[in-house]
């Protein structure tokens, strides 16, 4: 019994610290600069780039197939510092994408809601709760803002609200930059 | 030597792990859509499954029945399996990122196969011995991936034919692979054993 029990951990121990030893000597590093730029994206994964979420379009940049200027949701501040970042010239929003917005969070108006679960499979990043027939709410704090629930849901109870500004989540205003000049 | 050629055989076609023990259907039936993919998958799992029929032996043979402790089998394989199938994942990963895009994705899924776990476990009922075993755990994944390229052959050209629509997806798939069963019921009695 105890040379079962032994013989196990043992034999556990080393598997372990086989793996352990082997996720640092086969390290795989990934594309530095796309970490780079993709630590700059707002991570709402909205799409709105027209890649599928922010990783993508951070590695699109990275291997210069997409531009810089693709991102809504950043606006102004990102195509700066990915500029900064990558050495090229800050330029406007592409207005094909979208147009800037203050900061938003989806509201959905409980009572009206069916229960189809349809908002949940298009929310990317799992912020809306909800069973099957059972009304759905979204997790203010997850909510990226990308309003890809409300397209989907078929009574239009999904609304777009904007954050409104509080004590917990206010912020120093980032310095504003005049035309593509260096701050 | 024909001992060798009759395990092949054996595991191959006679006993196909699949067709005829019914073990590792979930990929045979989730994997088979593509043929692409369905290569994938038979590559990848045979390369755990020889892997992990030898460890599993090895394992067994050195620490098992020395200790005396046959009956914890079950669990030692599963995390000798476990531990190949991430083992092997970071060192292709590192190695050879070509080798990684085609088998990937599949290597984590095969870990919880049961084809994997039942070759292991019928390996130390039938006492086979090192090369025996390695032989079988390349038999049965070869018989494996076979299958699974056959069928994912004729799903594809399924989905193009006109089904009655109560036979549609799912249903037409089934029937298919119970034919498949059927026709290699018909190796049987080509090796004993």
């Amino acid at each position: 019994m105890l040379s079962a029990a032994l013989a196990l951990t043992l034999l556990a121990l080393v598997f372990g610290l086989l793996l352990g030893y082997s996720s640092i000597r086969f390290r795989v590093e990934g594309d530095p600069v796309a970490d780079r730029i993709d630590a700059i994206l707002p991570q709402t994964q909205c799409g709105q780039c027209g890649y599928p979420g922010c990783r993508p379009y951070a590695e699109a940049i990275a291997s210069g197939e997409a531009d810089i200027n693709q991102c809504p949701p950043g606006g102004e501040q990102v195509i700066q510092a990915l500029a900064d970042l990558l050495g090229r010239e800050p330029k406007p929003l592409d207005p094909e994408r979208g147009a800037e917005k203050p900061p938003m969070v989806a509201f959905i108006d409980e009572s009206d809601c069916i229960g189809c679960t349809l908002c949940i499979k298009a929310c990317p990043v799992d912020a809306i709760l909800g069973a099957p027939k059972q009304m759905h709410t979204v997790i203010a704090e997850e909510c990226t803002g990308c309003e890809l629930c409300v397209e989907p849901c078929p009574v239009d109870v999904i609304s777009m609200v904007p954050v409104e500004e509080d004590i917990s989540h206010w912020k120093w205003p980032l310095p504003k930059v005049a035309n593509g000049e260096a701050p | 030597m024909a001992e060798y050629a009759l395990i092949l055989i054996s595991t191959i076609l006679v006993n196909n792990f699949v067709l005829v023990k019914f073990l590792g259907l979930c990929p045979f039936l989730g994997v088979s859509k593509k043929l692409e993919t369905a290569m994938g998958m038979g590559l990848a799992t045979t390369f755990v499954l020889t892997l992990s029929s030898i460890c599993s032996y090895l394992v067994n043979e050195y620490l098992l029945s020395p200790l005396g402790i046959e009956y914890l089998r079950t669990i030692a394989f599963i995390l000798v399996i476990a531990v190949v199938v991430q083992f092997t994942e970071m060192v292709v990963h590192k190695t050879s990122p070509l080798l990684y895009r085609v088998l990937g994705i599949f290597l984590p899924l095969i870990t919880t196969n049961c084809a994997v776990l039942g070759v292991a476990l019928l390996n130390v009922q039938a006492d086979h011995d090192f090369i025996q075993s390695a032989l079988y755990g390349f038999g049965a994944s070869a018989g494996f991936s076979l299958v699974l390229v056959m069928f994912a052959a004729m799903r594809e050209r399924i989905d193009v034919a006109e089904v009655p629509a109560v036979f549609r997806g799912p249903a037409i798939a089934l029937v298919t692979a119970g034919l498949m069963s059927l026709a290699f019921m018909g190796f049987s009695g080509l090796v004993k054993g």
